[in-house]
This record gives structure tokens, C-alpha cells and sequence, in this order.
């Protein structure tokens, strides 16, 4: 085992190996049953995306996932432990980027900072920073405050937080939704890449079709009330995407147009569903 | 060009003021209310040096070790209270009682246990310009964006650094905000308390003035009072622009 400062799975798990399994999940909050009883196994390695409407409970699915919220029935395990909490090697890029980063820290100091507190001493917490922050093509802006930054700028920087705290699995929500389209396409390709160069886990929530099976290698259909898993598409579309080329495909139109059909189907029996509780 | 635009701005008041004080004054035969020139020429002859060393050094000291020790018990109060909100509403009505106690008011007691020496005044101008610390530090601590205490808890930091990395510079501005005006509080008492002293002080040596009928020595020591919390404050905003940075350059 070499030590390379790429963070990687450090325990034996191959390629389709079971990293993080949800077993009959569900949440209420207070009588109202938001997720009812989600399934679904997460492969080492693999790049999953969930979509579903606004609303379905996709953020509360994460937060069960982390641990950061406790599920009311059903359990999650990771590496077949039980999550109770936030695990070691998890990490989240939150859905609001502006928010989720200390304004009166320095970039550099809001990356290293999860590291400070796992203990970490000083050069080697900067050069994991510094490693982090150039994988996401930031290291000229390392001593200015986030809030100096573009959007798209600070959402690289809670990519970078998430990437120096070497995880083996980031969970995602709506990471790209408050930016502009090129800035957007720039980072899905960040994403895929440090993904592919680093050979961690990733969970993506989006609310974008397109997003979802340009980035999946499976992507997960949420729907329904209370949500469940409606289906759970394989892409097949190969570690090499491109914006223009792998968008272009026939296999890319299929997908969408499944993915698509699934939520649309849902949506067609919940209104017809209420439509018959009036009458 | 910019800086001394803004010098200018902010001083043309005082200096009006003074000239017309000097002005005005000039030919006052008013045994309370001399001219400032004669006013102005006791502080040199009273002031430099020894009164610097006897009067203004010891007041000096005591309002910050005052202040400061108000600032240090205000914070981890605060930060104790912001974190136990269930034990805070508990002891709440007790907090109100105390804060609307105006602080002098508890000098006799004071006196009683503590005497009339340097820790008497320490602990009152302590205890009375604590709570405007106190409770800005419990209202910032409660108002920390529930995002970060996510982000907290998903990137597993202790709690020690989520005091200092979120809550403490979270509050930072309202804690400044508050601290402020305990400066203010600390100085008032701080001239009260060295007015029923023992002798050493500034507050001492201006009602000790006014008792012996010494009115030159009398202004000279207010004077001084005011040159006493004029540089307090400057000293104040030096530290507060230099801890605020982020927080003033990104509201500007
Ligand atoms: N803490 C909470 N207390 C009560 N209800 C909640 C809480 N959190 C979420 N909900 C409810 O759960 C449902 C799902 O919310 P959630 O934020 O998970 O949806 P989402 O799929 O992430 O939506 P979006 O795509 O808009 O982000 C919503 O109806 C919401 O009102
Ligand atoms: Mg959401």
C-alpha cells in the first residue's frame, strides 16, 4: 500500500461491493410520513443521483443518510455499521453554498478546518487544504474571504472542504442549482472528474434530468407520497461523458426520456389520487 | 487624500467647539468657570508628568482590568447561556432583575465586603458593564445559521472549535456592539467609584479639587477625563476593525 495523498477507500472494498445500504427508510415529522420505507444499496465507488420533485423529501433522505437526521423506522448501515451519526468518511456539500461556509474565514482556513478538529497538525492540514483546493482549480484564491468569490467560486470551495476531508463517500444536495449554465457544466465535469481521480462515492441530488444521467452511473427516481423509490435507472454511459458528445447519444435520449416518463407517471397518479379524494 | 478628507470631516466639530470654548471664555472673571487657556496651562503644570503617573495610570488600570475581566465573564457566560437555552430561560427573570439593577446602586454593599480599595472598583465597574456584553453574546450565539451547526456536525468538529470557529466569531459584531457600551458603563463607574475611594484616580482627584476649592485643578481633571475616554475609544475601534475585518469589508 503506497501512500499517495489521494484519498481512497482504505478498506478492502471492490469495485461493486456494498458501501452504504438503506433498508426500509422512513421519516415523519410530526404524523406527517414524508419517506416511506426507501430501499436501495449504494456500490462502492459508484456515482448515484437522486431526483424527484420538490418536495419528495430528498434532502431529508440525506440528512438520514449522514446521520445527521435520525430516520423513524429502518436503519442505514455503512460498511455494514450503523449510522447514528455523522460518519468519519462522509462528507456533504449542503444545498445552500453561500451559507454552508464561515464568512469570516479564509477560504483556506474554511477547507483546513474540519481537519483541525480530527486532529491534524498545521503543515500537513495546510497541504491537504492547498491539495483540495487546487484539484478544484482554486489555489490562487486561498486567502480571500468566500464571500469575495463568484457562486460557482464557492461551491468549488465546499467541494474542496468536502475533497480535503478525504472522504469515501460525499453525499451532494443540489450542488449546481444557484449557478449559471456554463458555470454548471464546468463543475458537473469538476465533479466527474475529481470523482474519477480520486475513486470516491458520490450521492448527487438534482432536481435536472439531464444532470442526473449525465453524471449517474445509476440514478435513483424518487416519487410518490409518502416517497418511495419508483426506479433505479443503469446508465451504461462509461466513465468518459462529455457535454456536447455523451448528450448527443441515442442511449443519453433513451435515458432522459425514461427518467422522465417515471416522474411524470407519478406525478399523473398523485394528482389523479387527490383528484379522487374530492370526489 | 481620502484619509485627510475624512480627518477633516470628523474633527471640524470638536475644534469649533474648543475655539469657541477658548474664545468665549477668554475673559471670564468667573471663579467656576475660568478661562480654558488658564485651564489648559494647569493641565500641563498638574498633568505632566506626575499627575499622569498618580491619577490617570491607576484609573487607566483599573477600567481595563474592569472592562476586561467584564468582557471575559460576559463572553463565556454568554457562550454557556447561548448553548443551554433551557437552563437560560430558567435563570432569565434573574438576568433581567439583575440587568435593570442600576449597577452603583450596589456600592454600599460593595464597600461593606470589599472596602473602598482598587478590588472594590474593579468588581464594580466589572459587574455593572457586564450584562450589555452578557447578553449580546447569548443573543448572537442563539442566532448561528442552522446550516453551519450542520455542517458542524457532518464534518464531526469538536466542540471547543465550534465555540471558537462559529459561535464566538459569529457573535463577534453584537459581542463589539454590546462591548461598547460597557465601555461607556465602565467609565461612569469607574469615576464614581474613585470618587468615594481612596485617594489615586482621576474621579478622586477632580470631586478632591472641588472640595478644596481648587477650580483650575477641578477642569483640568475633567479635561483629562475626556482625553481618558477619547483614547479608550480609539483604542476600542483600533481593536475592533482589526477583529471585524471580514465583517466591515464585507458590509461595505
Ligand atoms: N424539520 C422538518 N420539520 C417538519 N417538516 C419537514 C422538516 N424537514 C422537511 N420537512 C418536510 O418534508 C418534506 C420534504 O422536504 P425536503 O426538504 O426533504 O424535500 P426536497 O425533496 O429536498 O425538496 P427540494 O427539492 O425543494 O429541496 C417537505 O414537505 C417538508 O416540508
Ligand atoms: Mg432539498
Amino acid at each position: 500500500m503506497t501512500t499517495t495523498p489521494t484519498p481512497t477507500v482504505g478498506k478492502a472494498t471492490g469495485p461493486n461491493d456494498a458501501l452504504l445500504v438503506v433498508e426500509n427508510l422512513g421519516k415523519s415529522f410530526g404524523g406527517h410520513e414524508v419517506l416511506g420505507g426507501i430501499n436501495v444499496t449504494v456500490r462502492a465507488g459508484e456515482f448515484m443521483c437522486i431526483v424527484g420533485p420538490s418536495g419528495a423529501g430528498k434532502t431529508t433522505l440525506l440528512q438520514c443518510l449522514s446521520g445527521l437526521t435520525a430516520p423513524t423506522t429502518g436503519a442505514v448501515t455503512l460498511r455494514g455499521e450503523r449510522v447514528t451519526e455523522p460518519p468519519a468518511e462522509m462528507a456533504i456539500v449542503f444545498q445552500d453554498y453561500s451559507r454552508s461556509l464561515m464568512p469570516w474565514l479564509s477560504v483556506l482556513d474554511n477547507v483546513a478546518l474540519p481537519l483541525r478538529s480530527a486532529k491534524i497538525g498545521k503543515a500537513e492540514r495546510t497541504e491537504k487544504a492547498m491539495a483540495a483546493l487546487t484539484e478544484v482549480g482554486l489555489k490562487d484564491h486561498v486567502h480571500k474571504y468566500p464571500w469575495q468569490l463568484s457562486g460557482g467560486m464557492q461551491q468549488r470551495v465546499a467541494i474542496a472542504r468536502a475533497l480535503a476531508y478525504a472522504p469515501s463517500i460525499v453525499l451532494m444536495d443540489e450542488p449546481f442549482a444557484s449557478v449559471d449554465a456554463q458555470t454548471r457544466a464546468d463543475l458537473e465535469d469538476l465533479t466527474l472528474n475529481v470523482k474519477r481521480h480520486l475513486g470516491i462515492t458520490i450521492l448527487l441530488v438534482t432536481h435536472d434530468i439531464d444532470e442526473a444521467v449525465y453524471l449517474a452511473d445509476r440514478v435513483l427516481v424518487m416519487g410518490k407520497k409518502p416517497t418511495v423509490v419508483v426506479d433505479l435507472v443503469e446508465t451504461h454511459l462509461g466513465p468518459h461523458r462529455d457535454q456536447i458528445a455523451t448528450k448527443a447519444t441515442r442511449e443519453f435520449a433513451e435515458l432522459r426520456s425514461r427518467v422522465y416518463k417515471q416522474i411524470r407517471r407519478d406525478d399523473l397518479t398523485n394528482s389523479a389520487g387527490s383528484i379522487a379524494a374530492v370526489g | 487624500m481620502k484619509r485627510l478628507m475624512a480627518v477633516v470631516w470628523e474633527s471640524w466639530l470638536p475644534i469649533l467647539l474648543v475655539v469657541l470654548w477658548l474664545v468665549l471664555s477668554a475673559r471670564s472673571a468667573s471663579f467656576y468657570f475660568p478661562p480654558l487657556a488658564s485651564i489648559l496651562e494647569r493641565l500641563g503644570e498638574e498633568w505632566f508628568f506626575d499627575g499622569i503617573v498618580e491619577n490617570l495610570v491607576p484609573s487607566l488600570l483599573r477600567i481595563l482590568v474592569g472592562f476586561g475581566l467584564a468582557l471575559v465573564v460576559g463572553i463565556v457566560v454568554g457562550v454557556v447561556l447561548g448553548l443551554l437555552p433551557r437552563f437560560e430561560e430558567a435563570i432569565r427573570p434573574l438576568l433581567e432583575f439583575l440587568r435593570s439593577t442600576p449597577g452603583v446602586a450596589l456600592l454600599p454593599i460593595a464597600t461593606l465586603f470589599l472596602g473602598i480599595g482598587d478590588g472594590m472598583k474593579v468588581f464594580m465597574i466589572a459587574l455593572a458593564s457586564m450584562w450589555p456584553i452578557l447578553l449580546n453574546t447569548i443573543d448572537g450565539v442563539r442566532s448561528v445559521e442552522p446550516v453551519l451547526l450542520r455542517v458542524a456536525s457532518s464534518y464531526r468538529l469538536s466542540l471547543k472549535h465550534r465555540i471558537r470557529y462559529i459561535y464566538v466569531p459569529h457573535s463577534a459584531p453584537q459581542i463589539f456592539a454590546g462591548a461598547r457600551l460597557s465601555l461607556a458603563i465602565a467609565a461612569v463607574v469607574m469615576v464614581v467609584t474613585e470618587m468615594i475611594g481612596s485617594p489615586g484616580g482621576i474621579g478622586y482627584f477632580i470631586l478632591d479639587s472641588q472640595r478644596t476649592f481648587n477650580i483650575l485643578n477641578m477642569w483640568s481633571g475633567i479635561v483629562m477625563l475626556g482625553v481618558l475616554g477619547y483614547l479608550l475609544n480609539f483604542g476600542f475601534r483600533l481593536v475592533e476593525a482589526h477583529i471585524l475585518d471580514w465583517h466591515i469589508k464585507k458590509n461595505s
